[in-house]
């Protein structure tokens, strides 16, 4: 067989090879998607949710477009507003210590103790979390309920006689159903940073006459710090905005939750002013919260970018169930 | 030699099925520098390792110091060690990295701070000590390592591979800075390694590890110039193989046969006899290029030159024999040069040949 020639590279410049050549219009072309989507479907909203915080509603309940602070000066002068926030916190708190004890001790397991069944062991964390929300909001309805499971076993044992009513439609549900949903949240970032300490140091703490709780104390726990904010923002941010929860099981507690607040302000009481004016309220606490821990975590990453990578993760994952 | 401060005693290592450490006994004197030399696999880091305190042997005993320390934690044992890539506590300073270990045995204040700067002074650290590890070079990263371990004065200080992240000029330096501080000190050392230069240029005594044993055990200069075996000439410097036959047996002598001619060789240590296969070991740096006749007490070949490199401080030459094995020298580049196709004969001193057995 003859080699026949190959045909010369084609020369002429297209529209593609003239934009190549030109590094910003590329940046800008590639930005154009994603900067237009979250313009559209994030700036623009939060932007006309501040610029409704600022009208006010006349004796008609109809939106008067009119530049006030009122929604304001009676968010912070009336006594049910800070208190549903500060009630909001109190739960997403007790949530956010709570996921820290069950996670925290998880994570170091699979971090360290578990060899043979660890990936198993760490998608059955994970798994749940591509279940429906609702659905594992409602599992704690059957679970807490007055003929629910724990009621039915608690009897069964002789403990009670009469079935606990407080379980169920209780602050205490909401925080145990909201500790459910968001421990694997609080789990990914510790075990991220759990499984990227090298463990050399380990080895070099004891190696220097440290025992396993020093090495804990000095090495494994600072080194921790930064999986261990990023996954408490989680939790408590995650569950100080939640909102199905604590509708399906707060019961009369449940309109203490700040986001059931803002519901029934835009639904039931069509003062969007004043719900727009107390989401502007939680936006900027949960943007100050982000933006402290942040910092935070740069002062104690202290392994550069391989730091942050755990948090990327876990982030992605909210992101994933935030669409679920 | 004085007393031992270590003693392995029959250690074996098993992971599973694979052996890692294979029945290993050796006596560590105090205030030597050993090397444990080998390839990877071949046991060096799991014996350290052990020593250390972070791998148990599947059998046999540890004793330091007259004690058996085989069953102790790490942080029970007085012993301490530079990690392969240093294993420096990323959220320390330099300063607190150094005063970890005092500050775990609960060593005064004072004396932890003199301790901590003396440290660093040896290392030529002091100024550096409020940094944290991440701005400091490989090198330094190295010497602080080296620091956090040494101030706390350990009876044996073990070394993995220390030197393996750093290049090949800074290597070289802390070569001798870590001989130079080996001596100042006196610790003793038990360095791994897989680099035979760096384990002749350091060592008192290396023991070459092999599949989990020790091939051979013995001075720089005992393992390069009377290497025991085939693996031990040839994993260490480099050296010309010779497929020989054993012509005759005389005390302390023998007669090679190689390619039909008769090469005088002193006698191994294990016994040998006539007809016997065996291997000539000859290192390319003793040979020399001769016109003429042998000088008496030497072996001669002949051959025809097959290339000759110019390697700056040496010439590289290759020999093509006529029964088709080949010799490397190694010549000075003043000599004359030989070109391709030339035909040599090479001698060398009989008594600095070595016969190899296995």
């Amino acid at each position: 067989m003859t080699a026949r020639p190959l045909p010369a590279p084609d020369a002429r410049l297209t529209w593609l090879d003239r934009l190549r050549a030109r590094p910003r219009a590329r940046t800008a072309l590639a930005a154009a998607l994603p900067v237009g989507w979250v313009t559209l479907f994030l700036f623009l909203p939060y932007l006309l949710l501040l610029i409704h915080s600022f009208w006010r509603l006349d004796e008609h309940q109809t939106i008067v477009h009119q530049w006030t602070l009122a929604s304001y000066r009676r968010l912070f002068t009336t006594d049910v507003y800070p208190a549903t926030i500060l009630f909001s916190a109190r739960i997403a708190l007790s949530v956010t210590l709570l996921s820290l004890v069950l996670a925290f001790p998880l994570a170091y397991l699979l971090a360290f103790k578990v060899r043979r069944y660890k990936n198993l062991m760490y998608m059955a964390v994970i798994i749940p979390l591509w279940v429906s929300y609702l659905v594992r909001a409602y599992a704690w309805k059957i679970i807490l309920g007055q003929e629910g499971i724990l009621n039915g076993l608690l009897a069964q044992l002789g403990l009670i006689h009469e079935p606990l009513e407080f379980l169920l439609y209780s602050k205490w549900a909401v925080i145990i159903a909201l500790t459910h949903i968001y421990t694997p949240f609080t789990l990914m970032p510790i075990y991220a940073v759990l499984e990227a300490i090298p463990p050399s140091l380990k080895e070099a703490s004891q190696d220097l006459y440290a025992g396993r709780f020093q090495t804990f104390l000095h090495v494994i726990l600072p080194l921790s710090l930064p999986g261990v904010l990023a996954g408490s923002t989680f939790a408590f941010v995650l569950s100080m905005g939640d909102f199905i929860a604590p509708q399906l099981l707060g019961g009369n507690d449940s309109g203490l939750m700040v986001s059931n607040l803002v519901v029934s302000l835009f639904g039931v009481a069509y003062n969007w002013p004043l719900g727009a004016a107390v989401s502007v309220v939680m936006l900027a606490l949960v943007v100050t919260l982000l933006t402290v821990a942040n910092r935070l975590e740069e002062r104690f990453n202290y392994r550069g970018k391989r730091g942050r990578a755990a948090k990327t993760d876990a982030l992605a994952a909210v992101v994933t169930e935030s669409r679920a | 030699m004085s007393t031992p401060i270590v003693e392995l005693r029959s250690i074996t290592k098993r992971f599973g099925d694979f052996v890692a450490v294979d029945d290993v006994t050796l006596a560590i004197a105090g205030g030597e520098f050993l090397t444990l030399l080998g390839a990877s696999g071949s046991g060096k880091t799991t014996t350290l390792r052990m020593i250390a305190g972070f791998e148990q042997p599947t059998a046999g005993e540890i004793w330091m110091d007259g004690q058996p320390i085989h069953a102790l934690p790490p942080y029970k044992r007085h012993v301490n060690t530079v990690f392969q890539n240093y294993a420096l506590f990323p959220h320390m300073s330099v300063w607190d990295n150094v005063a970890y270990g005092l500050r775990m045995r609960h060593v005064a204040k004072p004396e932890v701070a003199e301790r901590v700067d003396a440290a660093l002074a040896m290392v030529h650290l002091e100024t550096l000590g409020g940094r944290i590890p991440r701005q400091l070079s490989g090198g330094q990263q190295q010497r602080v390592a080296l620091a956090r371990a040494l101030v706390n004065r350990p009876k044996v200080l073990l070394l993995d591979e220390p030197l393996g992240a750093l290049d090949l000029k800074l290597r070289k330096e802390m070569q001798l800075e870590l001989k130079h501080l080996q001596t100042q000190v006196g610790i003793t050392f038990v360095y791994v390694t897989h680099d035979q230069e760096e384990a002749l240029t350091m060592s008192d005594r290396i023991a070459l590890m092999r599949a989990g044993r020790i091939e051979q055990l013995g001075t720089p200069r005992e393992i390069y110039e009377r290497p025991a075996t085939r693996y031990a000439a040839d994993f260490i410097g480099e050296t010309n193989l010779l497929p020989a036959r054993v012509r005759a047996a005389a005390p302390g002598r023998l007669t090679l046969e190689i390619e039909g001619q008769g090469l005088e060789v002193p006698a191994p240590s294990s016994p040998v006899t006539p007809g016997q296969e065996v291997w000539l070991s000859v290192r390319p740096e003793i040979m020399t290029m001769v016109d003429g006749s042998p000088p008496a007490g030497h072996n001669s070949l002949e051959g025809t030159v097959e290339e000759g490199i110019y390697a700056g401080s040496l010439t590289r030459l290759r020999l093509r024999l006529p029964g088709g094995g080949a010799l490397v020298l190694h010549l000075a580049p003043t000599g004359t040069a030989r070109s391709a196709g030339a035909h040599a004969r090479v001698a060398w001193p009989a008594d600095r040949g070595v016969c190899l057995v296995a």
